[in-house]
């Protein structure tokens, strides 16, 4: 009797206390994103270099390619630079980028300085098509594969673990459909 | 130094307040709209703040965008799903009755079944309480006991 007395009351804390052990350690920014498995929605941009030269995600059927979203003013897409320049060199994806809400100058001025890891940028000035793509927390990339669907949205910077263990084995499948 | 710190500053303040003012003051019905709406969805930046509440960037745009939806003629129903459709359920501070989200709607009225079933248990389990038998001895002092009393009170 004794035992049953401590013990069920003691067993439903100690669940009750894994519960929110769980919850603390669940992020709340990484929002479940609706888009994936879906057509990449549409949009026609002018590019960030050449702004009388317009882009479109239907210039890249039959491609696998990535669409990472960066801003001059986002302090994140500093810490991810470096991964993105490293990935265009090894050439494993064509990496395109979407300047999100930025000015031109600023945005040319960065790729300038930091140097350009995009094939093209496109040039989102008032966040129409950011918010489209449900972006909320800048950087935010996406794969998009051959028939124009996204397979994979990430919502914040890449790192070089993220890409080695689930981007590029993702981009290779893909490639391989 | 300070002076064009004082100038920037008020620079600022101006800029600020004309861009809340105006749409406002646009159609008040409209506003009001918005706003109803904005109250129900939350803000993705600032996650405990609702679209209505937030100054950030991004809420302010998506504001906008229900009010430039409301313009031409969207219902609410349809802006809430173009805010899903984007954004997931995660955007409605008013989950949707789903299959994931059962025990979300349900968890409180099961603990408190939960309750319930442990304190009736309890109350039904519970020994009645006996009527202890007194002694001769006690009997005959409390006989005594209130005979005194009586015998004080005439």
């Amino acid at each position: 009797m004794t035992m049953t007395r401590y013990a069920i009351p003691i067993a439903i804390f100690v669940a009750l206390v894994a519960l929110l052990g769980v919850g603390l350690k669940l992020d709340p920014r990484e929002v479940p994103s609706p888009l994936i498995g879906k057509p990449a929605p549409h949009f026609e941009l002018p590019q960030l270099h050449e702004t009388t030269r317009m882009f479109t995600e239907r210039d890249m059927l039959g491609k696998v390619w990535m669409l990472n979203v960066w801003a001059s003013w986002c302090v994140s897409c500093r810490d991810e630079h470096p991964v993105l320049l490293d990935l265009a060199t090894s050439g494993a994806v064509p990496l395109y980028g979407l300047n999100y809400k930025d000015k031109r100058e600023d945005g040319l001025a960065w790729l300038k300085s930091m140097g350009d890891p995009y094939r093209i940028s496109i040039y989102d000035f008032d966040g129409k098509v950011g918010i489209d793509y449900g972006v909320y927390g800048v950087p935010e990339t996406y794969v998009i594969d051959k028939l124009g669907v996204i397979r994979y949205k990430r919502i914040g910077p890449l790192t070089p673990q993220i890409l080695k263990e689930k981007v590029l084995p993702l981009v290779r499948e893909l490639e391989r459909a | 130094m300070p002076r064009l710190l004082a100038l920037l500053l008020l620079l600022f303040a101006a800029s600020v307040s004309a861009k809340e003012a105006a749409p406002a003051a646009a159609d008040p019905a409209l506003e009001k709209r918005v706003m109803a709406l904005a109250e129900q969805l939350r803000c993705l930046v600032c996650q405990n703040q609702t679209l209505a509440d937030s100054n950030a960037p991004l809420a302010e745009d998506l504001r906008n965008q229900v009010r430039e939806k409301m313009r031409l003629g969207a219902s609410d129903s349809e802006i809430v799903d173009y805010m899903v459709a984007r954004y997931g359920d995660f955007v409605l501070y008013r989950p949707p009755f789903k299959l994931t989200t059962v025990l979300l709607w349900f968890g409180p009225l099961l603990l408190l079944a939960a309750g319930f079933v442990v304190l009736l248990r309890r109350i039904l389990r519970r020994p009645p309480a006996q009527d202890p038998e007194m002694t001769v001895s006690e009997r005959k002092r409390a006989a005594e006991l209130l005979a005194g009393s009586e015998a004080e009170r005439l």
